[in-house]
């Protein structure tokens, strides 16, 4: 007889009160134990027609926004792009789901995310292009840097969601990361922080399969991602990531749970990255082109544009009108990164410090005077 | 501790722990943004009794008792100071500061510059430091380079009682990151402090002493040190001025070179390791500065490039008033 199996199910009678008691029942915090659907079920039949409408476009245009950055790196435009090919119905779900003034925490893979949550599309590469980082207003469009140390944004969200609600405000922080950012120390010290402080955060994993090469089965060996919400005392949330009305459903659900004062979820997505890490990957080395193929039939575009087709709620009209978006999007990308862009060598001094030290003022003016040799001024 | 409450108008004798307190007081009665959080800063008011009777003053969320994670801690603030906030974190000893390092490093040093100046980050980062205490290890420190190496980073540390308070005051007041580095063998030092007195921004290096023939350049834990051993030098026709940093970065080049200029002879002591710490930094600049008005080499007084030592050794690795005689000596340089 193992020590397990003594374990009790409810707390025991007679346990000492005080700091360390028995909390609470794990068991409606567990993630449902297949993900969470809506494409084929009955509820797809109740989903508001107009909201699938545009998911769906979204959709397509996503997908070219993600084709047309990749090919702006093969020529050199843009630096890097970890494109979201595969993934664009959480990306698209999670920049739409929140209000206004709520916040969102991307990580590099989420440039999609950042565009649908309003981000002008071109400012939203300005880091991949090289000019500059961040490239977008963060405060105006309540939307965080890209974050590339993995995970480090999760705190950020808790620290701004519980600021948030000491002022009383109804903002929620969503927070994005990568199955593989769910082993760092960052991620679980942010679930820990969130659920104690019981801040209005959504933290959404996308489990793609892979970091960089490394699959999912030596990344973690829980049961699921989501799980690992129970043991900070938070619900878990499993949905199929490429079905768009379900991640919809999920995350708009966990969000409200957040702003209404129930505290943070953590929603696993399962989806699939269809291109390799970034242009600087080769993914044939560590996954066989079957299984790429498998998940190209749950493709989150065809999924979609099937089950609306069936119903009748997409015609070919609708479908080359969302294609047409995505065509002028792709055309502005274009025109913008073949243009040079103009840079200020003085914007490296700034905004290093509120007040440049005199390190900084002699550093900007050292730079200011091999600028003007060089221009024979 | 009931002192500590009336925090305004009289000069009054005050610990430097004492002083810290009113800062942090003062500076949350003033401003409604100002919330500590860190482990065990609540009911117990730190270790070090820091954050004393805080929470029962402005309540449990202004003086928060986070979960044992310091990288959450930071992060969090972090987010504290994106929606306007403006934390106070307390580290509980330096070496428990380093699971904080890639939020301090990627993140608080770098928002300002990620975000075209739209996120700037008003934390300090409040750190005992330092050896001299009988601490165990990792629990004596010197981490200043670590921090003075990290573009966007305040690095300040006071030596006196009175640059505790008024320096912890301009630091939380500042609209960027500050390291703040308190000397904790100097948390129970005691002096006049006068909260009415103006409080001095930070960047600026202040002479403690005046003197003829040499200047010792340091700041925090070693600034008593250097005062005793100038008092001692003059028995050997030494006229020692000390200048204390007070703010390493910003770096008072000014002020350095100034002094290094009229007196031609310069030895920075520090309690941390040497080698590549900040008195090689200091002693480089002020040769690029100053070479033709040295008489000398600058010398570095500092402590060996060794892991801290245990408590029953650590008086042989902290410069003490010897060690800095035995420079002072060695200015007499005769090329
Ligand atoms: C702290 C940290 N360590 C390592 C890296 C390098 N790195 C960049 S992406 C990546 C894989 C991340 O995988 P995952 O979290 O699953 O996200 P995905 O790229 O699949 O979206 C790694 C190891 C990093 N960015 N940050």
């Amino acid at each position: 007889m193992t020590v397990l199996d003594h374990r009790p199910t409810a707390p025991v009678p007679g346990w000492l009160p005080g700091a360390t008691s028995p909390r609470t029942d794990p068991s409606p915090l567990l993630p449902d134990s297949s993900p969470v659907r809506v494409l084929g079920t009955p509820a797809f039949q109740k989903a508001d027609p107009e909201l699938l409408l545009d998911l769906y476009r979204r959709l397509v245009v996503g997908r070219r926004y993600n084709q047309q950055a990749t090919t702006l790196t093969k020529q050199g435009r843009l630096a890097v792009y970890p494109a979201s090919t595969g993934q664009e119905a959480c990306q698209v779900v999670a920049g739409s789901v929140l209000q206004p003034q709520d916040w969102l925490f991307p990580s590099y893979r989420d440039t999609l995310a950042v565009v649908s949550r309003g981000v002008d599309p071109l400012e939203a590469l300005t880091l991949l292009r090289g000019n500059a980082h961040t490239g977008y207003d963060p405060v105006a469009t309540r939307t965080a840097p890209l974050c590339t140390p993995l995970a480090t944004q999760a705190p950020h969200a808790v620290g701004l969601a519980h600021a948030a609600r000491l002022r009383g405000e109804p903002v929620v922080a969503l927070a994005m990361l990568g199955d593989g950012g769910t082993s760092e120390g960052d991620f679980h010290e942010a679930l820990n922080f969130a659920a104690v402080l019981n801040a209005p955060v959504v933290f959404l994993v996308q489990n793609n399969g892979y970091a960089i090469s490394v699959p999912l089965t030596r990344q973690s060996a829980a049961p699921s991602l989501a799980h690992k919400a129970v043991g900070y005392g938070m619900p878990g949330r499993l949905v199929d990531g490429n079905d768009a009305p379900a991640v919809h459903a999920v995350l708009a659900e966990a969000v409200e749970r957040a702003r209404s004062g129930g505290g943070p979820t953590l929603v696993e997505a399962l989806t699939y990255r269809l291109e390799a890490h970034t242009n600087a990957d080769d993914a044939t080395r560590y996954r066989e082109d079957a299984e790429v193929t498998a998940w190209r039939e749950h493709d989150p575009i065809l999924l979609m544009e099937r089950e609306l087709r069936d119903c009748g709620l997409l015609d070919d009209a609708v479908a080359a009108a969302a294609t047409e978006q995505g065509e002028q999007l792709a055309a502005r990308m274009r025109a913008e990164f073949h243009a040079e862009p103009e840079l200020d060598p003085a914007s490296l001094f700034r905004h290093v410090y509120a007040e440049p030290t005199p390190q900084l003022l002699e550093q900007a003016a050292q730079l200011d005077a091999e600028l003007a040799a060089e221009a024979g001024r | 501790m009931s002192t500590l409450t009336q925090t305004s108008g009289a000069t009054r004798t005050s610990t430097m722990a004492q002083a810290l307190n009113a800062a942090l007081r003062d500076s949350m009665r003033e401003d409604p943004g100002v919330h500590l959080l860190g482990e065990d800063v609540g009911a117990l008011g730190g270790v070090f009794r820091i954050t004393d009777g805080l929470a029962a003053e402005f309540g449990a969320d202004r003086c928060l008792d986070t979960p044992l994670a310091e990288a959450g801690i930071l992060g969090t603030a972090i987010g504290m100071a994106m929606y306007g906030l403006r934390p106070v974190v307390e580290m509980q000893f330096d070496a428990f500061a380093y699971p904080a390092m890639e939020q301090l490093v990627s993140h608080v040093a770098k928002m300002r510059n990620r975000t075209a100046g739209r996120l700037p980050m008003p934390i300090t980062i409040r750190i005992p430091y330092g050896g001299g205490i009988g601490g165990v290890e990792h629990h004596s420190d010197s981490s200043e380079a670590y921090y003075a190496g990290t573009p966007g980073l305040h690095v300040v540390t006071p030596a006196t009682v009175q640059d505790a308070y008024g320096l912890l005051r301009a630091s939380i007041a500042s609209d960027d990151p500050v390291v703040f580095l308190e000397p904790k063998r100097l948390y129970w030092s005691k002096a006049e402090l006068d909260v009415a007195a103006a409080v001095e921004p930070v960047g600026k290096a202040v002479l403690r002493r005046t003197g003829r023939s040499a200047v010792l350049i340091t700041y925090g834990p070693s600034l008593p040190v250097c005062l005793e051993a100038a008092q001692a030098a003059q028995a050997e026709g030494w006229d020692l001025a000390v200048l204390d940093l007070r703010s390493l970065v910003p770096f008072d080049d000014r002020t350095v070179c100034e002094v290094v200029r009229s007196l031609g002879r310069a030895v920075v002591v520090h309690e941390s390791t040497g080698f590549g710490g900040v008195g090689a930094e200091i002693a480089a600049r002020v040769t690029e500065r100053c070479f033709h008005h040295l008489a000398a080499p600058v010398i570095r007084v500092t402590g060996f490039d060794i892991p801290y030592p245990p408590p029953m050794l650590e008086h042989h690795h902290l410069p003490g008033v010897d060690r800095i005689l035995d420079a002072v000596a060695r200015l007499q340089w005769e090329g």
